[in-house]
């Protein structure tokens, strides 16, 4: 008899397939949003925002409350669930595309309100869902369907860095995660963990970033789209804790 | 009920009315002619505990009233003209999702950044936009402050009935006025009151998803079709509303709403004292259209006259189908001219006179 080394939270039941490809991050980051709420005892109090892109797909694998708006618009809509119902943990579980192009306004303003909700971004480097387009997050250089010889400056612009965008930001908690290797996910748990008891202490907005694998669109294989993640995407964004309230 | 007895503006009345309701969100942003809602919302709404923002455009309006609405509040959020074109898209996920919402456009003057007076040409923005895919979404065209405040009364009532959006709209002169008005006694609404909202779940009990409601019905959309279908044909059965007046025996019948209806009105008033019959079908919602106003047509009527604050006519076709092309149909159609009761009154003589032209 084997030993049962791992159990999924209750609530991630995976009633219906989450559709996500084989080796993508959606599949670990989700589940670290939900074995922190099951520690801290909230799983059943949380509700969760999403958005459309391939996050959305985690709809139909949770059995917890959740609501499902439009492309970039998770944050708006938590910020009105969370001020509906301010003693429940809320969080916007999204993409890097929404988060910093389409809804990049309801990101600052989320910020410069500091919001008392939990924004989870899947930073990835690409729009996954439609086929891996050019993503506000797409590193100069890097090749997508959109961007056939390589993203540059001057055609497309540079990429989005929230940590710069939210320097000066008087929100509760601003951390980047990875999900390049064990360490990295244990690390990004305690981010995650970190962001919702910022939360319910009512300090505002925690916002965590979570580099993350997607290994149909990169064209590399899983293993080799983790490396791309230390060697190539940590350079540009580096990981840590870079807000955090109270804290110098 | 002396206190509730106000002078009052018609935006601050609406939101006075929407406070009354039990609205305890707003998220909105400041457009001219509405924004005295969202200032009347800014001192109004922490008196009663409830949440006002103004928020960074229109679209965080409209998806911070969807997720307040998701989690069982009554919400509002308003726009004019410009910044009403910026909700199409969340009209349509509220209609998508089954989520009740009050939302209003006082319309104010032109394409593009136009002005700020009085229009009646965001109707077919209002009546028949409303974002991508088959929305439908119920609209009241009050006509009097009162009638905002009864309408907005209403309008929550209905939009929690069928889970859908309604919408008042109303143009600048109907905002901007001042009458007296009885205002509604406080209704406290119950965040709880209805299971589908999300607010966590009991152990045992399955999360709640609020999203596109065709996911859930059988077949998806094969289920949708029906269960929207029938939606609609309930909505245009119970819902429709308006006011006649004199349309029995009427020669001409006037067909307009908003300031325009207060204008038909005297002008039947007057036509009547010269011995013309002139008749005036008000809808006080126009989706749905009053179809059945029309049945009350008598057998006198030479023709029908659409009065509209309107370069299309946009209320034009609507009559036309209504009426089922029974009647000729006239026009007097300005842009930003209130119309005038005695034009009203020249064009019924110059109709009965066979010298006017027919806009459709």
């Amino acid at each position: 008899m084997a030993d049962k080394i791992f159990t999924a939270p209750e609530m991630l039941r995976m009633s219906d397939p989450t559709g996500f490809c084989p080796g993508c991050g959606h599949g670990t980051a989700g589940r670290l949003q939900f074995e922190v709420l099951d520690e801290m005892g909230l799983l059943e109090d949380s509700i969760t925002v999403y958005d459309v892109a391939c996050d959305s797909l985690y709809m139909w694998a949770i059995d917890t409350d959740c609501v499902g708006v439009a492309h970039g618009r998770a944050i708006a809509a938590a910020c009105g669930v969370k001020r509906t119902r301010p003693n429940n943990p809320v969080c916007a579980y999204v993409g890097d595309g929404a988060t910093y192009s389409i809804g990049i306004q309801h990101t600052i303003w989320a910020a410069a309100r500091n919001e008392n909700i939990t924004v989870i971004v899947i930073n990835n480097g690409v729009f996954g869902m439609t086929g891996g387009q050019m993503a506000p997050t797409t590193l100069l250089g890097q090749k997508t369907i959109t961007t056939p010889a390589g993203r540059s400056r001057e055609m497309n612009g540079q990429p989005l860095d929230v940590v710069k965008l939210f320097t000066g930001m008087d929100i509760a908690y601003l951390a980047r995660g990875s999900l390049d290797s064990v360490a990295s996910i244990n690390k990004t748990k305690k981010y995650i963990r970190k962001a919702f008891e910022k939360q319910m202490n009512g300090e505002g907005l925690s916002f965590v970033e979570i580099l993350s694998p997607c290994p149909t669109n990169w064209g590399l294989s899983p293993q080799d789209s983790l490396k791309r993640i230390r060697e190539v995407v940590e350079d540009v964004y580096p990981l840590g804790e870079f807000i955090e309230r109270g804290v110098k | 009920m002396a206190d509730n007895q106000v002078i009052m503006k018609g935006n601050e009345a609406m939101a006075e009315a929407a406070i009354r309701s039990g609205c305890r969100l707003f998220s909105g942003y400041p457009i001219t002619p509405q924004t005295e809602i969202l200032e009347y919302m800014a001192w109004r709404m922490p008196e009663v505990g409830g949440t006002i923002v103004q928020t960074e455009d229109e679209l965080c309006g409209i998806y911070m009233l969807f997720g307040a609405s998701a989690a069982g509040a009554r919400t509002l959020s308003t726009s004019a003209g410009p910044g009403y074109s910026l909700f199409q898209e969340g009209i349509s996920y509220l209609v998508g999702s089954d989520l009740p919402a009050v939302l209003v456009d006082v319309t104010r003057i032109g394409n593009a950044l136009g002005d700020i007076s009085q229009s009646q040409g965001d109707y077919e923005l209002v009546t028949k936009g409303n974002g991508h895919g088959d929305t439908m979404v119920p609209v009241f065209t009050p006509n009097s402050v009162q009638e905002i405040v009864d309408d907005t009364v209403m309008a929550y009532d209905m939009s929690e009935k069928y889970k859908h959006p309604v919408i008042l709209l109303y143009d600048a002169a109907i905002g901007q006025m001042m009458e007296g008005v009885t205002l509604p006694d406080m209704h406290e609404h119950d965040i709880n009151k209805y299971d589908w909202s999300v607010k966590g779940i009991k152990k045992g009990e399955h999360g709640r998803k609020i999203t596109n409601v065709s996911y859930f019905c059988e077949d998806m959309y094969v289920g949708y079709e029906k269960y929207l279908r029938d939606k609609y044909a309930q909505i245009t059965e119970n819902e429709q509303r308006w006011e006649s007046i004199g349309v029995e025996d009427a020669e001409v019948v006037t067909i307009a709403y908003g300031i325009s209806s207060r204008v038909c009105k005297e002008a039947v008033l007057h036509a009547r004292e010269q011995g013309i019959k002139l008749g005036l079908i008000r809808p006080k919602m126009v989706v749905p259209f009053p179809v059945k106003a029309f049945d009350e047509i008598g057998p006198n009527c030479k023709g029908l006259m659409v009065v509209e604050m309107s370069i299309k006519g946009q209320m034009v076709n609507d009559v036309a189908l209504a009426s089922r092309c029974k009647y000729p149909i006239y026009g007097y159609l300005t842009s930003y001219e209130v119309p005038e009761s005695d034009k009203v009154i020249e064009i019924a003589k110059d109709i009965l006179a066979g010298n006017a032209k027919e806009v459709f």
